[in-house]
């Protein structure tokens, strides 16, 4: 890896970008990775028929919990009181660590063990935690790896993709106490389980994060392969999940359907090692489990996604990352170049509604908007349309049709050059006089078109007039053939390459 | 003090979720049955009997399936735990297999989990090297153990050892984990944990290259017990 990092920056985008692009270690981890993820998940859904009728009810059932969220968040919160488990509401990731802090201080602890949770990077935990002295220990593998480099996930699902074995052992052997270096994978794995196994033990305090919430049973629902999310759940004395208001699903029996899709989706596999379903803490003659079980359920500008009818697909997302592992954007600037806690497609639809449309306006247009995102999704959500509209916003600050309150940062990014390009686009256009007068004078002033043109002329050559309209050339030559590709098509067919 | 900043969170994410546009479209009940039914049709396997396809789809995961039936299980148990030369195995009491159990094994090599977890973490972290457990069925669409803690099983019974070895009986398999929620009426009485097992725990964080044996068990042995005559 190169030594300029990419920052952790959404209005660094482009910099960032141009950093990973220039990096042939990175480029080659992400298109490997997003290949065989890729190609995993094809081998789960061989037949088409099948994978749309599996996403119309994965779709059907988000749907439907989005539709009654305040009535399910309101039962979810009754039937886990009546289980034992203490819920806790956070408008921002500063109610949320404040949460955290307290219930540590309560228990006078310094070391928490976590699963993986994207809704705690979101939050920056970690930091925050540090902040008050306590040390926040990331047990998931590649959240490990990441946490001793003070590096940052570039993939929600496979975080440290942009690692090599190589990258592995040498963190290893700088930061864990008598590792020594080895790139054999199995050993880095088994001294990567010795390590935490001593904190797993003497930990006070367990996080995770949380798939799905159901509503009827009043249950956590967590699905991984490691078993740290298992054992960050049953070993500390204290468990503290943490999730977005909108995990919420009404069922027990709408699990099933969501978390195959969920693991096909993401991994390729038609499951995965643990599905953990936690009820209660530890109830009375129990032997183990937490005594403690705390879930903090967080808004960070979710209720502004639900708020309008536009966006509110947006928090259908189970979180599989099939769509970042199947955008040609994603694998070539990396998961880090966003600069944001979720990236790729639905970081680019989530990240506006979280932080704002302001510090995110490059996002929505990180996107050669091929669809590609929206077929895969495992629950429907139509992320090429939600960037378009996204761009829309950032553009203008008016409402848009069905819109009912302005978004954060809404109109952002507008700017006076395009603004006034578009108006004298639509005089011309609108205009028949106008537009005749135009014509008959921009074949004859081709001569002073710039040859630098902003952005337009970084990759591609300048644009100029024809020398004659297409208007002249219709009426004059009606018969003489028009040649097929000029400089300007070919340029476009070259810009792929 | 938190308790009211809580309030004053809730109530605001509450006002804000209720001003919400409402949907122009009214999503129906999702059914669930009917796309089980559906892809049930659709799965040419099932012809096959069940107990083959779980233990195929077991050992595509890497879980090691021995086969026994009700009356030599605890023989088989105690060949595979000599076999891998298990030294220190930990079981609870008053389950189905407690009393074959105690009978096939030497009482120097069996502990049985009577203490919690509070006194009695050093030597389930350092010393047990095999837990052995319950299930409460199986999943034949991907080689799946349902597990179900309770007080004499408790859920780190199956989590710390090195080796979990589950004793999984071939009559309480279900086609998927929908049939068994359905079957077993999940809804209505869940445990403190529930668990879907499928093979050892495993990692492929590095590079993509597949580990068995992250953070949960390295081993998993299931005795499949035929208890049922097969048609």
């Amino acid at each position: 890896m190169s030594s300029a990092r990419p920052i952790a920056d959404p209005r660094a985008f482009k910099d960032n970008a141009r950093i990973v692009v220039a990096d042939p270690v990175l480029r080659r981890s992400f298109r490997g990775a997003m290949d065989f993820l890729t190609e995993k998940r094809a081998a789960q859904f061989p037949d088409t028929n099948g994978f749309n009728r599996l996403r119309a009810l994965g779709q059907q059932i988000r749907q439907h919990a989005l539709g009654k969220l305040p009535e399910l968040l309101e039962q979810l919160e009754r039937r886990l009181t009546a289980n034992g488990v203490q819920v806790h509401w956070a408008e921002s990731a500063e109610d949320a660590n404040r949460i955290f802090q307290e219930i540590a201080a309560r228990h006078d602890a310094k070391l928490m063990v976590k699963g993986k949770s994207m809704v705690s990077e979101e939050i920056e935990l970690n930091h925050r935690m540090a902040e008050h002295g306590i040390d926040c220990i990331e047990t998931d593998m590649g959240e490990y790896i990441l946490q001793l480099d003070g590096d940052r996930p570039s993939h929600i699902i496979m975080p440290a993709i942009h690692k090599t074995k190589e990258d592995v052992a040498h963190i290893f052997a700088e930061h864990i106490p008598g590792a020594g270096y080895t790139d054999d994978v199995n050993e880095l794995i088994a001294i990567g389980r010795r390590a935490l196994r001593d904190k797993f033990r003497v930990a006070k305090i367990g996080v995770s994060g949380v798939n799905f919430m159901v509503a009827e049973t009043g249950s956590l629902v967590l699905v991984e392969n490691e078993g740290n999310g298992r054992l960050s759940t049953t070993v500390p004395d204290v468990h503290i999940a943490i999730t977005g208001i909108e995990k919420v699903i009404e069922k027990l029996e709408h699990v099933a359907p969501l978390f195959t899709l969920l693991t096909r989706s993401a991994t390729g596999q038609a499951v995965t090692t643990y599905l953990n379903i936690i009820s209660s803490p530890r109830r009375k003659g129990e032997k183990d489990g937490p005594r403690e079980v705390h879930l903090v359920l967080l808004d960070n500008g979710r209720t502004q996604a639900y708020r309008e009818e536009n966006f509110r697909a947006t928090l259908q997302c189970i979180r599989c990352g099939a769509c970042m592992n199947h955008c040609p954007v994603y694998a070539r600037v990396g998961g880090l170049s966003y600069g944001t806690t979720y990236p790729g497609p639905i970081g680019a639809i989530i990240s506006p509604h979280l932080m704002d449309l302001d510090s995110t306006r490059d996002l929505p247009t990180a996107s050669s908007l091929c669809g590609a995102c929206g077929e895969v999704c495992p629950v429907g959500i139509p992320i090429p349309e939600l960037l378009m509209q996204l761009r829309e916003a950032g553009r203008h600050s008016h409402l848009s049709i069905g819109q009912g309150s302005r978004l954060k940062g809404q109109g952002s990014a507008r700017t006076i050059g395009e603004a006034l390009a578009w108006k004298a686009w639509r005089l011309l256009y609108a205009n028949s006089h106008l537009y005749r007068l135009f014509a008959w004078i921009a074949p004859r002033l081709r001569g002073l078109t710039p040859s630098h043109q902003a952005g337009w002329t970084r990759s591609r050559s300048a644009l100029r007039p024809a020398p004659r309209s297409m208007r002249e050339r219709l009426s004059k030559n009606l018969s003489t053939p028009v040649p097929a590709a000029g400089p300007i098509a070919a340029n476009e067919q070259r810009k792929e390459a | 003090m938190s308790l009211m900043d809580s309030q004053r969170a809730r109530h605001a994410i509450f006002s804000r979720l209720r001003e919400a546009i409402p949907a122009t479209k009214r999503v129906a009940e999702p059914d669930v049955d009917a796309c089980q039914a559906e892809h049930a049709a659709n799965d040419v396997t099932r012809a096959s009997p069940i107990i083959d396809r779980f233990i195929e789809r077991a050992r595509g995961w890497q879980a090691e399936v021995i086969e026994t039936n009700l009356q030599e299980w605890p023989t088989t148990l105690a060949a595979a735990i000599e076999n891998k030369k298990l030294r220190r195995v930990l079981a609870g009491r008053n389950t189905w297999l407690a009393e074959g159990i105690a009978a096939a094994l030497p009482s120097t090599d069996l502990g049985w989990y009577d203490e919690p977890i509070d006194t009695f973490k050093p030597v389930l972290f350092a010393e047990i090297e095999a837990g052995i457990t319950t299930t409460r069925g199986g999943i034949a669409e991907t080689g799946s153990l349902i597990l179900w803690p309770t007080l004499d099983e408790p859920r780190t019974l199956s989590l710390i050892p090195p080796v979990h070895i589950a004793v999984l009986r071939a009559s309480e398999l279900h086609e998927t984990l929908h049939d068994a929620m359905r079957a077993q009426s999940w809804a209505d009485a869940l445990p403190t944990n529930a668990l879907l097992v499928t093979g050892p725990s495993k990692t492929a964080d590095i590079q993509r290259l597949l580990v068995y044996g992250a953070h949960g068990p390295k081993q998993l042995v299931i005795l499949l017990v035929r208890d049922k005559v097969e048609a």
